[in-house]
């Protein structure tokens, strides 16, 4: 991994399109829905990306190596959009630290007094239905604003939680708290629609 | 020897350290806590397996290429700047 990220910084470095193509074929789609969970508009969060390619060509002499290319390239469109956000005053809010599941789910005690509603074949229902993939996309763009990038990152990118941490400048518990919500919502939405069915 | 004693744990706290025990990151002595815990609670057990199932749902989302046209704005960009560095 390390290897191949190496030499695609010196074909980069040399000028080489084909490897500006890779990079932006491996990250463009993913630079836009991370700028997305920051900003309002759909052609801002494409204008965030594309600023970020332009960082990244201008500045690809100065990269140092301190972290991978990826995070790099994520950090300067999270910044980016960030700083946009608060232009559009869309502040990005300090997300409640609440428990994941509502506490009425809870005894006094700990125990559920509502558990969770088994899903009818789980896992291969889940992997497998067009339709709750679309509702899943719809629930993530609803996410707050933090849990949405930390969510998309790690479970739709593949960031490790260290990339994520070093792309938002969060803790790693922090990081755990926020992606732990939004996958506790985009379950919850998942069980919704099964019981429905 | 003694044996470490198990912290225990409620179905509360249990959901709470899921995301934390799929990645790894509990202490070994938490980590044993909530996998007895686990083992015997079928909603707790039931929670992992919809969180991981979850987990795999939201890796489908989103397999969309790049478009053309988007490739070639992109390339052109990467053109321009390149000449306006030289």
């Amino acid at each position: 991994m390390a290897g191949s990220e190496d030499e695609l910084l010196v074909r980069l470095r040399a000028g080489d399109e084909s490897a500006f193509l890779e990079l932006v074929g491996q990250h463009h789609r993913q630079l836009i829905r991370l700028a997305s969970a920051f900003v309002t508009r759909a052609e801002t969060a494409e204008d965030v990306a594309q600023e970020t390619w332009l960082a990244v060509v201008r500045g690809i002499d100065r990269f140092e190596g301190r972290s991978s290319l990826r995070t790099w390239l994520f950090q300067i469109c999270a910044n980016r959009a960030r700083s946009i956000s608060v232009g559009e005053r869309r502040s990005v809010p300090v997300e409640h630290i609440e428990p994941a599941v509502d506490a009425e789910q809870f005894s006094p005690t700990g125990a559920w007094t509502s558990p969770p509603v088994p899903w009818p074949d789980a896992a291969a229902h889940a992997a497998a239905d067009a339709d709750l993939v679309e509702l899943i996309r719809l629930i993530i763009g609803e996410l707050p604003t933090m849990q949405q990038s930390v969510v998309t990152m790690r479970d739709l990118d593949g960031l490790t939680s260290a990339e994520v941490c070093q792309v938002l400048s969060i803790t790693e518990a922090n990081q755990r708290v926020l992606l732990h919500r939004g996958r506790e919502r985009i379950r919850s939405a998942i069980t919704k629609t099964m019981v429905r069915q | 020897m003694r044996l470490l004693r198990r912290r225990v744990i409620t179905c509360r706290d249990a959901v709470e350290l899921i995301t934390s025990y799929l990645d790894d990151g509990l202490p070994a002595r938490e980590r044993r806590s909530l996998e007895h815990h686990l083992s015997r609670c079928e909603h707790c057990a039931e929670y992992l397996n919809q969180m991981k199932a979850t987990i795999v749902a939201v890796g489908r989302v989103d397999p969309d290429q790049l478009s053309p046209a988007t490739r070639q704005a992109l390339m052109d960009l990467y053109r321009q700047t390149i000449q306006s560095r030289e």
